[in-house]
């Protein structure tokens, strides 16, 4: 993959020109499905769209010093690490991508939630403080769930380069690995059941109580691009190999949205479960599984 | 007014983010103003969202006759609101104390501590009152960053029965219907 190429995945597609609309269109898709399934019309089809342009024209609160510089800086780490990993996916078939690119897209997609737990802490609000609390944990529950899902579909087929895992044939180790990643999808997420950091109702709105204007924008644009980045990684891993390209993007938009639609199901049918729930829920209920796929995988590759 | 200037104006209507604060309510217009976001008036069309944070919200809702003790809270939220900014005054309390006027208890009526953009009568307000109140507020708020003029206050009309009779209302409200003719 030469800079050129590079650049074009990253700037146009499926980087951010077309990942800031699909990021707006995902959480419309959110909003508008939990209105629907409470009964309600919901918000209209350019309403994030509408958000996002008001709050560019909204003043923020003067915060001198290092503190105000890092509480500007948190979102756009944010927004561009989560740009990058929507950069790297394998869309279109024959989009290059490298040796370990895998490895690289789980730490994009990881270092917006640390942006969260780093912005809670330096915005020195007690309910940002408690929120990037409850990130943490939530980061150290659901991450090795995750990860162990995703090393066991490498390790089965022998790669950590996206395009390779996306044109292999489906295994059973595969469709236990994307179950295993769906489930982890609502706290990475932050949706219901899991949506302990930002819990409104709770903690006002967690990491984020602090953020005003431009900055909130820049964090609900990341949150979009993380649906985008972690749906997009699912649809990788689910679809079917296709040659023409236009159908496989058609696919690859059809498995993202079906999973949008499946999570907001699950946010809008759920109640927001208590921290330690939370994290029994994950060490003790799923790791017993993600456990038993990754040395089943590896078992499988020592006897391959 | 160039495109982006329209745009942003038309992103504001188009977007009010609540943050509902009570200076002492009774309840009942807090109850209307939750009401208001249920299925059955959905203010999500609008686009309205109701903001745990007051950093971000635009519209501050404001209920009850504001007690001494809300005073200094009040103040603070409304410097905390990030501009432009508007404030909806929801109900009969905060605009003229209602029942409670004289009260040993109470500093009101909300517009001697911070301007107040739109009364929305009612004791309590129907919530389409309210989300109409709400919606004039997002246009006010709108317009007056865009011409940097000052608007003046606006006082919504009495939508249905929403006065209970029980006081001031009928005097307070500026609505020729007075609480005594409303067919409870």
């Amino acid at each position: 993959m030469n800079l050129i190429t590079a650049l074009a995945r990253l700037l146009i597609f499926p980087g951010l020109l077309f990942a800031i609309p699909a990021a707006w269109f995902f959480l419309w898709v959110e909003r508008k499905s939990v209105a629907m399934m409470q009964g309600r019309i919901g918000p209209p089809f350019m309403q994030p769209f509408f958000d996002f342009i008001k709050l560019l024209g909204k003043t923020t609160p003067s915060r001198p010093g290092i503190a105000g510089l890092l509480m500007r800086l948190w979102p756009l780490l944010a927004v561009s690490a989560a740009a990058g990993a929507v950069g790297l996916l394998p869309v279109l078939p024959s989009s290059g991508g490298f040796e370990g690119d895998l490895i690289l897209l789980l730490a994009l997609l990881e270092l917006p939630s640390m942006c969260i737990i780093a912005a809670g802490f330096s915005s020195r609000s007690i309910f940002g403080e408690i929120g990037s609390a409850r990130e943490a944990v939530l980061s150290v529950s659901y991450n090795v769930v995750f990860l162990l899902a995703i090393i066991s579909i490498a390790a089965s087929q022998h790669t950590f380069r996206l395009e390779a895992l996306a044109h292999l044939p489906a295994s059973p180790m595969q469709i236990l690995g994307v179950i295993a990643i769906l489930v982890c999808l609502p706290a990475k997420l932050h949706i219901n059941p899991f949506s302990l950091p930002n819990a409104e109702q709770e903690i006002y709105s967690g990491p984020m109580t602090e953020y005003a204007g431009p900055e909130l924008a820049m964090w609900d644009l990341s949150h979009g691009l993380e649906w985008v980045a972690a749906t997009g990684l699912v649809a990788t891993l689910a679809a079917p190999h296709l040659t023409v390209w236009w159908l496989a993007a058609l696919v690859f938009v059809a498995i993202s949205f079906g999973v949008v639609l499946l999570l907001s199901a699950v946010a809008a049918a759920t109640a927001r479960l208590q921290i330690d729930t939370t994290v029994r829920f994950y060490w003790q209920c799923t790791l017993i599984f993600a456990v038993l796929a990754i040395s089943s995988a590896l078992f499988m590759r020592f006897r391959s | 007014m160039n495109l982006w200037n329209k745009l942003m104006c038309y992103s504001r209507r188009r977007s009010p983010w609540l943050f509902h604060m009570n200076g002492g309510s009774c309840n009942g217009c807090d109850i209307e103003l939750i009401a208001s976001l249920t299925p059955r008036y959905d203010a999500e069309q609008l686009g309205v969202r109701l903001e745990g944070s007051p950093r971000h919200a635009d519209i501050l809702c404001i209920t009850g006759p504001i007690t001494h003790n809300a005073v200094n809270a009040i103040k603070t939220v409304y410097g905390q609101v990030c501009g432009p900014k508007a404030v909806v005054a929801i109900g009969s309390c905060p605009a003229t104390t209602n029942v409670f006027i004289d009260s040993r208890t109470i500093d009101g009526p909300l517009d001697k501590h911070i301007p107040v953009d739109i009364f929305v009568p009612g004791c309590p307000p129907r919530p389409d009152a309210i989300i109409q109140g709400v919606a004039k507020a997002a246009e006010i708020l709108a317009e007056r960053a865009a011409k940097k003029l000052p608007v003046a206050p606006v006082v919504m009309p009495l939508v249905g029965p929403g006065c209970n009779g029980a006081c001031a209302c009928s005097s307070s409200c500026k609505n020729e219907q007075t609480a005594s003719e409303v067919q409870l």
